[in-house]
């Protein structure tokens, strides 16, 4: 027979550490409001720990606050902050070590060092959690939910700002990021290194110093995805290094430095995005082969594609672009003239990066012009044979 | 005192003229239309920074030289007159330019503010961008001025002025990208600085790009400029350029005006 056991100041029980050393396997301790100032809270059997009217746990700069280490655990509930910060220790306000089929839910974390960091754990469920950290400097602070060689985690509907990472996978497999926002962090949204067969959809990354990386990692599939205002210097929508076999479809990607910077990355597929005013909407590096571009809106970035190396085999067909001017004779809603997403200046400043204080004078608009009607030096194999007449209907969230 | 006087008369005289209206006319179509094809205050503000920075110095140098060519019978019958040439040429001077700037800010500022510019968060873009288009036409029309009283036949006055419009706004920029082409494998950060503080056009260009945030676009480049324009300081410094640039021609008419012999 699982019991129950109840911590509240009036109770017999007092302490969170002690109601969970007395609990035995399966029981459920309920924790009632109140102001609690404990840490390094070790849940290390088969439990349900829900705090009732979202419980204060004050860490007290104290290492981490609960710790979880065993199968078939629940914890709900809380509201945790202060985390210790270090410079050795990832401190986290939960941390996962070693967990099969636990779940990790409506949590508020505030002042974190690290958020939710979960170590060779797998059949995890993190949900509805509210993350948030001191946001200074890198060094100073941690990843919101961290994951570290797991397997079939499901992280879904979390809140996460001011962090270092918002949400980061390392060596993570067969799990899904789903309907999360991540805004404000100070590096990356989400982050994922090593991570491979994951996917991402329905989750709004904006205003995070760097945007999303994906590196390293093969058959990801991203869908849904809104990226905005992920504004400067070294920011990027979405930065895709290494990558092998991925989708990327139904995405927003709005108001970012550059939409999407590829970098090494081969058989990609892109469908259906929206690129608007971007930077850059898709910016190419070197060693990118089979990336296909289909039926996505380019509205007005200040440069529709940036392309740097020789061969490649990109293709462009059936987007529709804000900037093409051709003709439809033959009425099958496709231009007939290809359109070339590469300008000149687009290629020059690629070459001297300093010749954007060029940008919109009267002298680029007209090389770019004679380029257009004869092109010389734009790489001949960047076209869109069928560029789309009218915009897709891409929803907008 | 004199000045003054001379400015009022010139600003009296053009008010009577049809081109000032047409100016106005011209802007204020512009702007109605640019509202009316997308009533995004902001997009619309980055189509005008392209007028204004290709258009107002084009109509100041023409309507600068037109009106010494007109008006060259009155200022020998001026000269005539117990006035300072100093006074005579600098009041023309303040008079067309200032006219014209009238032209381009109520041209624009009436249909924006009826598209509620006001109210809106860009109003400081776009008081930038009117207060750049007034300096431009303050450059041209004295760089005008300064080719006209160089040239006395018209055709060629014309041609040099427009001639000296085309350099700013399109072959400076031109030679500008080749010295960089041909530069690239040094840093260029203060080369690309200097080459944009010497053309106003190109500054004025900067000014509004750097008010509209494409500074990330222009990576360390783009940084190295917003830390020079973004601060105060270097905001006095780009007006400064600017001032610098309304003054030089200025003192070169005065200078032309004083040798003349008319």
């Amino acid at each position: 027979m699982a019991g129950t056991i109840r911590v509240c100041d009036t109770c017999r029980i007092q302490s969170i550490a002690s109601a969970i050393a007395q609990a035995s396997k399966g029981d459920t301790v309920l924790v009632y409001a109140g102001v609690y100032r404990e840490s390094n809270i070790q849940i290390d059997k088969p439990l349900w720990v829900e705090g009732v009217g979202h419980p204060k746990v004050d860490v007290q700069q104290r290492g981490y606050g609960f710790v979880l280490r065993a199968d078939s655990i629940t914890l709900r509930g809380f509201e945790i902050y202060d985390v210790e910060q270090s410079y050795v220790k990832e401190y986290a306000a939960v941390l996962v070590r070693r967990c099969t089929t636990f779940v990790v839910e409506d949590l508020r974390i505030r002042r974190a060092f690290f958020g939710i960091l979960v170590e060779k754990s797998s059949n995890g469920l993190i949900r509805r959690n509210r993350i948030s950290g001191i946001y200074r400097t890198e060094a100073e602070s941690g990843n919101g939910i961290h994951l570290w060689h797991c397997k079939q985690m499901r992280i879904e509907d979390n809140v996460i700002h001011h962090m270092r990472d918002g949400i980061y996978f390392e060596f993570v497999s067969r799990s899904v990021i789903e309907r999360n926002h991540s805004h404000d962090n100070l590096r990356y949204g989400l982050h994922f290194m090593f991570s491979n067969n994951d996917e991402y959809h329905d989750n709004v990354f904006e205003r995070n110093g760097a945007g999303v990386a994906v590196m390293f990692s093969k058959y990801i599939h991203m869908r849904r995805n809104v990226f905005r205002d992920n504004w400067g210097v070294a920011s990027y929508g979405l930065l895709l290094k290494e990558i092998y076999d991925a989708t990327i479809t139904d995405n927003h990607f709005m108001r970012n430095t550059i939409g999407i910077n590829i970098d090494g990355s081969t058989r990609i597929r892109y469908e259906r995005n929206l690129f608007q005013a971007n930077g850059w909407a898709v910016r190419i590096l070197g060693a990118s082969y089979q990336n296909d571009f289909s039926e996505n809106n380019f509205l007005h970035n200040t440069f529709d594609v940036a392309f740097s190396g020789r061969e490649t085999t990109v293709r462009f067909v059936r987007n529709y672009w804000s900037d093409y001017t051709g003709y439809d004779l033959d009425k099958d809603g496709y231009g007939d003239v290809p359109y070339r997403p590469v300008k000149l200046f687009s290629y020059i400043v690629n070459q001297v990066p300093e010749a954007m204080v060029l940008l919109r004078s009267l002298f680029v608009g007209l090389i770019n012009f004679s380029e257009k009607v004869s092109p010389v030096f734009t790489p001949d194999n960047l076209i869109d044979n069928r560029p789309a007449m009218r915009a897709y209907d891409i929803e907008v969230r | 005192m004199q000045l003054y006087k001379i400015v009022r008369y010139v600003i009296r005289d053009l008010l009577r003229s049809r081109w000032t209206y047409v100016y106005f006319a011209f802007y204020y179509l512009l702007g109605m239309v640019l509202l009316f094809i997308n009533r995004d205050l902001s997009k619309a503000i980055i189509t005008l920074m392209n007028i204004i920075t290709i258009l107002t110095p084009l109509i100041g140098t023409v309507f600068g030289v037109m009106y010494y060519y007109n008006s060259r019978e009155f200022i020998q019958l001026l000269l005539a007159q117990p006035l300072r040439r100093n006074a005579l040429f600098s009041g023309q001077y303040i008079g067309v330019s200032l006219s014209l700037s009238l032209s381009l800010i109520l041209g624009l500022g009436i249909p924006f503010s009826m598209y509620g510019v006001l109210y809106s968060g860009v109003i400081w873009d776009f008081a930038v961008l009117l207060v750049i288009g007034g300096f431009l036409t303050f450059i041209f029309v004295g760089l005008a001025l300064v080719v006209a009283l160089a040239n006395d036949n018209r055709i060629k006055g014309f041609g040099y002025a427009i001639f000296l419009w085309l350099a700013f706004a399109v072959v400076y920029d031109g030679l500008f990208l080749l010295g960089l082409l041909y530069f690239r494998d040094y840093p260029l950060e203060k080369f690309a600085l200097g080459g944009v503080l010497v053309n106003p056009i190109d500054l004025s260009r900067i000014l509004i790009l750097l008010k509209l945030d494409i500074a990330a676009l222009m990576g360390f480049t783009g940084a190295v400029f917003k830390k020079v324009f973004g601060t105060s300081m270097g905001m006095v410094m780009a007006f400064g350029a600017l001032l610098l640039w309304v003054w030089i021609p200025w003192q070169l008419m005065l200078w032309f005006a004083r040798r003349k012999d008319f």
